[in-house]
């Protein structure tokens, strides 16, 4: 363009090293999407940062290991897990535009979510009718805040399956519908991998003790 | 109803927030007026509001940092007004009101000035710089932009609606507790940072994934200038540091609302958690700040030197052991605190060591500048005043650094003046030098040299003046944060400073007098060239302002200081360039999704700062619904065909081609 060309005539030596320009939007999408999992798992390392500086300040209350049950924590550890399983099928019936296969996926996805976020409701419902609840202590305000703040993204992760599932109901497997599946798979996923961390940390640790 | 919302909210008996928010309410009403009267409502819903380009949403972002500069300039101003009427009296703020005012000072200066200034600088020139049309994710772009918006009006808010917060401009636990601060000003602090930290995260992940992903052919990344650099860095410290904000702010909220006990005294809660975790953040964004106005300076004093920059990849490397060294530093802001010896000493060491790389950058800018052929215009001033200032700005921090003597000089008056100096000096001499640099490249014509130069030789004698006093306030012994003391070897100094304070108001005036001055002179001061500066970088390879897709034809990039190689080859040539082919270019359609999402989180955070719970309700859902109607759109991009391309193209190009002959001629 103008009268100052913007182009190089002999460019074709190197081209095979060269960068070849910007990125598909797919791959744009998707890479920006990363880069916001990755800030979201810094957030949840500050709440882990400071339920480890916590988790002894029970001001006289109740310590994990009179408080976890580990069987309700192992059946929603199974029902994240399994979730996240046919969240791979539904991304997979998403990239061969099977409807019927990424419609039952995504339901089953959502039933396991809904089933881990009531047995987690369950638990925060009994703490705090049996006195445990976040103001008892500094610990109990970490495991709450921490634990809580997954329980929250899970439900944000609802909220936007059945938002993917009735765009994908009305418009079909658009472009830039596919490209909103990806970014849901990875935040599911990604939810996952923070819950193996609060399993551990939170919950296996706290019982250890 | 309105929760805790009353009428005493208002502050009818006194009169300087009612007065100076009337002020402002009747110049909103009167602009607002104006705006619907002229009927240029439709043109700036049209052409900016929804606008998702990232060129105007650049300058919406400058625009907003510039009028929040001056909010938060008028503190200022009465803060050292204050002190130095304050000796043996109550001065004219009384202790409640002053608290408020430093808090805001800190605040809106930090997050509604330093940050979208930078921000918007960044918005408009990289993705010229990168060759290409626009950044990865528009309309997310205005979404932050208007989320930064929403927080800069919840704190102006505060100002007629209830307090700000009177915590310093970090709400320290236990004081921003709810036992020792009842009132609505922390949660006003607090609400408002949480939407705007929404908006900045967004726009870091934007610019990280552009400068990552979206860049012409041919350019690699150490093809890519400077800006572009500290830019990737910067935006990387705002990926890895604003979420820790988001965590700590939300700490502080659940402590306030839902009697959590993170950091309050009893129960278990530990406030010092909340020093390293505000520091963790705090300190990086030090450097999200000044990094920007270091890849400025570097474009500046390389384009005004006639040279390419010196020592290239060494100040990429300086710039991404800053990105690092960053994070390891931030127990320097608690010595005090009682880490320990070996701790301190290990952070104290790590603070001097950020000294190395910020010294290889500045004697990189004095090679570039060593025999070149420098030409003094005000950007360049602005470069040479930011060297000289930073750098004992620099000293002044190196020397804080150790230990014992931050155990003397800790929250004093030197402390004050040393972060000025780096903040003024670094970050607002970047801002202006930016803004004096790239404001052709944004309207189409220059801004008034003459007066660009008055204001800054006001704002350099002033920043001298206003905070050198503060030096030697601190080393005798006067700590930050007083609204009245009985020292009579304080007086005389507190009275300079507020000179200078005054000097750096003429330099303000200077500047609205420069802006005005050049729009209406802008037929004389007009860029025809597209590259008023004879610059080195792409932003300059189209017209000034540029069309709505930049380039006509995506240049091809084959090394570093591109556009001074594509001058210099076609300088060799006799022939003019044959037309380009034209294509049809998809440009992302507008949307209103920023501004209304805005406009809801807005309800959100007044409600919640209230407790208007139904209507925290209402705008979330509204929030939800916005991003979903946004969802369901069918077109999301707009086609200019390849004619349209080639007439807008074809009128820059033939008056460029016009000057190049009528040059040659003479």
């Amino acid at each position: 363009m103008s009268t100052v060309a913007l182009t190089e005539a002999h460019h074709g030596s190197a081209a095979g090293r060269e960068w070849s320009g910007s990125a598909p939007k797919r791959i744009v999408t998707g890479y920006g999407f990363w880069i916001f999992i990755l800030s979201d798992m810094i957030m949840f390392a500050a709440f882990f940062a400071t339920y480890a500086v916590l988790v002894g300040q029970t001001a006289g209350g109740p310590t994990g290991d009179d408080l976890f049950d580990l069987r309700n924590v192992a059946i929603e550890t199974a029902f994240l897990l399994a979730s996240s399983f046919t969240c791979g099928l539904a991304s997979i019936a998403a990239d061969t535009r099977n409807t019927s296969v990424f419609q039952t996926a995504m339901a089953v996805t959502c039933a396991f979510g809904l089933g881990f976020l009531f047995l987690e409701g369950q638990e925060f419902a009994s703490l705090v009718a049996d006195g445990a609840g976040p103001t008892r202590s500094a610990f109990l305000s970490a495991f709450f805040t921490l634990v809580g703040c997954h329980g929250l993204h899970v439900s944000a992760g609802i909220l936007w399956l059945l938002t993917m599932m009735a765009q994908v109901f009305t418009k079909g497997f658009r472009p830039d519908i596919q490209r909103r599946i990806l970014c849901f798979a990875l935040f599911w996923h990604a939810l996952d991998i923070i819950w193996i961390a609060v399993f551990t940390i939170v919950y296996l640790l706290g019982s250890a003790t | 109803m309105l929760g805790k919302l009353t009428w005493d909210a208002i502050p009818l008996d006194q009169p300087i927030p009612m007065i100076s928010s009337g002020v402002v309410v009747l110049a909103i009403l009167a602009v607002l007026g104006w705006v619907v009267i002229k009927r240029h409502l439709p043109y700036l819903w049209r052409e900016w509001i929804t606008s998702v380009d990232h060129k105007r949403i650049g300058v919406m972002y400058t625009l907003l940092a510039m009028v929040m500069l001056l909010r938060g300039f008028a503190d200022a101003i009465m803060m050292r007004a204050q002190q130095a009427l304050a000796f043996h009296s109550q001065g004219f703020l009384p202790p409640e009101h002053y608290d408020q005012v430093f808090s805001a000072h800190g605040t809106i200066m930090i997050f509604f000035v330093a940050m979208p200034f930078m921000i918007g600088l960044m918005n408009l020139i990289v993705p010229l710089q990168l060759g290409v049309r626009d950044v990865a994710f528009p309309t997310l772009n205005s979404v932050g932009f208007w989320l930064t918006a929403t927080g800069a009006l919840l704190v102006n808010i505060s100002l007629v609606v209830g307090e700000f917060a009177r915590t310093g401009w970090l709400p320290y636990p236990p004081l921003s507790e709810l036992a020792y601060s009842p009132g609505v000003g922390v949660d006003y602090y607090l609400w408002s940072l949480e939407i705007s930290g929404v908006g900045t995260l967004v726009a870091g992940i934007n610019l990280v994934t552009t400068v990552l992903k979206v860049r012409t052919k041919g350019m690699s990344l150490l093809r890519m200038p400077m800006f572009c650099w500290t830019t990737l860095a910067t935006n990387l410290l705002i990926v890895a540091a604003f979420p820790v904000l988001t965590a700590t702010l939300a700490m502080l909220l659940l402590d306030r609302y839902l009697g959590f006990h993170f950091f309050t005294n009893e129960a278990g809660g530990n406030m010092m958690m909340f020093m390293n975790l505000i520091w963790i953040w705090g300190h990086p964004e030090v450097y999200i700040l000044v990094l920007p106005a270091f890849g400025i300076f570097s474009e500046v004093i390389s384009t005004f030197s006639g040279k390419p920059l010196f020592g290239y990849r060494s100040m990429v490397a300086a710039t991404m052991a800053i990105c690092i060294l960053s994070f390891m530093v931030w127990l320097h802001h608690f010595f005090t605190m009682g880490a320990g010896a070996d701790v301190n000493a290990i952070f104290g060491i790590a603070t001097m060591i950020i000294a190395v790389p910020t010294g290889v950058k500045v004697f990189n800018w004095l090679f570039t500048m060593y025999g070149g052929r420098v030409r003094f215009q005000t950007p360049l001033l602005w470069s040479i005043g930011f060297m000289v200032t930073f750098i004992i700005g620099g000293m002044t921090g190196v020397l804080m650094a150790v230990p014992p003597v931050a155990f003397v000089l800790h929250n004093s008056l030197f402390l004050v003046a040393h972060f000025h100096n780096v903040i003024i000096g670094g970050v607002l001499f970047g801002a202006f030098a930016g803004y004096t640099y790239w404001f052709p490249k944004a309207f189409g014509f220059k801004l008034h040299e003459g007066l660009g130069k008055a204001a800054f030789w006001c704002w350099l004698i002033g920043f001298y003046v206003a905070f050198m006093p503060l030096y030697v306030l601190g080393l005798l012994g006067m700590t930050r944060r007083m609204q009245h003391y009985d020292v009579p070897e304080w007086h005389p100094w507190l009275i300079v400073a507020a000179c200078g304070a005054g000097l750096i108001m003429c330099g303000i005036v200077l500047q609205i007098v420069q802006l005005v001055v050049s729009i209406r002179q802008r037929a004389q001061l007009r860029d025809e060239t597209g590259d008023p500066w004879d610059g080195r970088s792409l932003e300059w390879a189209t017209a000034s302002p540029p069309p709505a897709f930049n380039f006509a034809v995506l240049p091809v990039v084959s090394g570093e200081d591109t556009y001074w190689k594509f001058k210099r080859r076609a300088a060799g040539q006799t022939r003019s360039d044959e037309e380009p082919k034209y294509e049809a270019i998809e440009i992302p359609r507008n949307s209103p999704t920023g501004f209304v999402c805005a406009f809801f989180a807005t309800i959100m955070g007044f409600a919640l700062i209230w407790h208007i719970w139904w209507m925290v309700v209402a705008g979330a859902i509204g929030a939800f619904a916005t991003f979903v109607a946004f969802a369901w759109r069918d077109h999301d991009e707009d086609i200019i065909p390849a004619d349209e391309v080639a007439r807008i193209d074809g009128s820059n190009r033939a008056q460029r081609h016009a000057i190049l002959i009528r040059e040659a001629a003479e």
